[in-house]
């Protein structure tokens, strides 16, 4: 069962703020959701490799060549904050 | 009809037809754009009638779903987290398209991120269905279908992870392909869940769907999962005489309403007609797969989204404080409620003691699921199913339960977790709301799926009609 406690943990996990009105609406729904998910436990599975994805990928070689990449302007363009030319962040440490 | 309409522009006026499709858009009620390119698709066709160009879509005005990047037009994903996002680079089908002779009209609305079955998750408010505008037009890709089926757009791009492109065309009426997993190239395109989305044509036939398909596949080094192209324009119109047909039984039977059923059965009678063969088959493990979907979707999910943090892109809100704590804001504020919970979900889902339940198990079920098509698709060249199991919802009656949203998705979802191609096209009506047909083929066969598909459409008038939007 999944408590208000665990939602308010995953929510500091993912960087998402969980407002208090939120909170107990995502504990019943993640409950129920899971619940569901839970009929995957009957499925015995245990010797069957996991698909990652479903196309036989090959390593692929290639010269290493130089060629333009976005200009300074371009890659801040659409940054909120931005000064002398860097991504602005908040304080780190 | 792409064909047809590339003649008329030719010899005609592409700026006026432009200007009539940006006039029914300004007054349409579908909701089915939130941008415009309209200044410089204007000035583009101009560009055109004064000296035409060639290509596979020369003059032709293309819809795109607001989840792939355009160079300079704004793309938000239909979340306020990309509110004023504008992209420096186009996506590689937009440069396909482009290279072709295309001309971009605007970005279609959509559920945010792609997470949702109904275009109802968009902060700019739901998409309407041009049969009945009180109900949902379908998802994620809602708004591209809406735009094609509503006459606003002659074709449109959308994309598929768990049905996206062919639920909102079978709600629509019009015909939507999910291509074989790395057959178009995913650069550009927004991510939601990697292993699963391939970028798909929305189009009024399957002709114009083999035309969209030649034009946007084919290798990109930039998508490390991206394929070589095939042919799929050269043998559309070729008989499918001696076509063996798989009807599986776990697509059919409860919770699917009547009336879907018998038009899908009416569909395989017609095929039959056309010299197809058909029997039962079985895909034991389809019960599992919508779990094992949203496990995967939302784990992946949880991950491609963490570059949502609003310090190279996107809405950064409120204060700067430390690092976690301004970011968490910024995403409570950005997210919807949908996108949160498929984030905060995919989070547990991989946390510490919670990836083997899970994660891995989820990934072992699409084992099954995959050999479920490999078998069945060894003696069989193709699956027959509804693509949905029911027409069209209202607006508002399902958004509040995400599971009930979630169980829409039942014949979709086995197909991308297998990666295989499936098309949607009309096959019928129940009252005024479309039915859509789904094929289902091996991998890289779309060649076939797109012939079987436009053998039935020539056989049947489903297609032709169109709805009556004010």
């Amino acid at each position: 069962m999944i408590t208000i406690k665990d939602v308010e943990h995953i929510g500091w996990l993912a960087s998402i703020e969980i407002a208090e009105e939120e909170r107990e609406e995502f504990v019943a729904q993640f409950n129920s959701v899971l619940d569901w998910f839970h009929q995957l436990d009957e499925v015995d599975a245990d010797d069957v490799s996991p698909t990652y994805r479903v196309l036989d990928l090959v390593n692929v070689f290639r010269e290493d060549r130089v060629s333009p990449s976005l200009a300074q302007e371009e890659s801040l363009k659409n940054a909120p904050k931005v000064e002398a030319g860097y991504f602005k962040s908040p304080r780190i440490v | 009809m792409l064909t047809g309409l590339k003649r008329d522009l030719a010899s005609g006026s592409a700026e006026e037809y432009l200007e009539c499709l940006f006039e029914r858009i300004e007054k349409s009620k579908l909701n089915a754009f939130n941008a415009l390119s309209k200044e410089a698709a204007l000035e583009k066709a101009r560009k055109f009638d004064r000296s035409p160009w060639g290509g596979l879509l020369a003059g032709i005005p293309i819809a795109i779903k607001d989840g792939i990047s355009t160079k300079g037009i704004e793309t938000t994903c239909s979340s306020s987290i990309l509110r004023g996002y504008v992209p420096p680079y186009d996506a590689h089908v937009i440069e396909r398209l482009k290279a072709e002779g295309a001309i971009i009209m605007g970005k279609t609305n959509m559920d945010e991120f792609a997470m949702g079955t109904s275009t109802e998750t968009s902060c700019f408010g739901p998409s309407r269905n041009p049969w009945d505008v009180d109900r949902v037009p379908g998802g994620s890709s809602g708004g591209s279908a809406a735009a094609v089926a509503g006459g606003e757009a002659p074709c449109a791009l959308g994309s598929d992870t768990g049905g996206s492109v062919r639920c909102p065309a079978s709600f629509c009426g019009i015909v939507g392909l999910k291509p074989t997993y790395g057959l178009v190239s995913r650069y550009g395109l927004i991510s939601y869940a990697n292993s699963l989305e391939q970028i798909g044509p929305l189009t009024r036939s399957v002709e114009d769907s083999a035309l969209l398909l030649e034009v946007i596949s084919g290798h990109d080094p930039r998508d490390s999962t991206s394929a070589e192209k095939g042919q799929y324009l050269s043998g559309v119109r070729d008989e499918i005489s001696g076509l063996r047909l798989g009807v599986p039984r776990e697509y059919f039977g409860e919770g699917v309403d009547p009336a879907v059923e018998k038009s899908v059965w009416d569909a395989i009678s017609v095929l039959e007609e056309l010299g197809a063969s058909w029997r039962e088959v079985s895909l034991p493990h389809t019960k599992y797969a919508l779990a094992a979907y949203y496990i995967i979707a939302m784990s992946e999910a949880s991950s491609n989204l963490a570059r949502f943090d609003g310090l190279r892109y996107g809405r950064r809100t409120g204060e700067d404080r430390d690092w976690h704590t301004t970011f968490s804001k910024v995403r409570s504020a950005g997210f919807g409620k949908e996108t949160k919970r498929r984030i905060l979900l995919g989070t547990y889902a991989l946390s510490a003691g919670y990836y083997g339940r899970y994660y891995l198990k989820a990934l072992q079920v699409r084992t099954l699921i995959k050999q479920d098509f490999e078998r069945t698709l060894a003696d069989v060249d193709l699956l027959v199913s509804p693509t949905m199991p029911f027409p069209a919802f209202r607006i508002g009656e399902r958004i509040d339960d995400p599971l009930s949203l979630y169980m829409a998705d039942v014949f979709t979802v086995p197909i991308n977790l297998a990666g295989v191609p499936a098309i949607s096209l009309p096959c019928g009506f129940a009252g005024h709301l479309p039915i859509g047909l789904q094929l289902i083929g091996r991998h890289f066969e779309e060649d076939l799926l797109l012939r079987a598909a436009r053998s039935f459409e020539e056989a049947t008038p489903h297609h032709l009609r169109m709805p009556e939007v004010a």
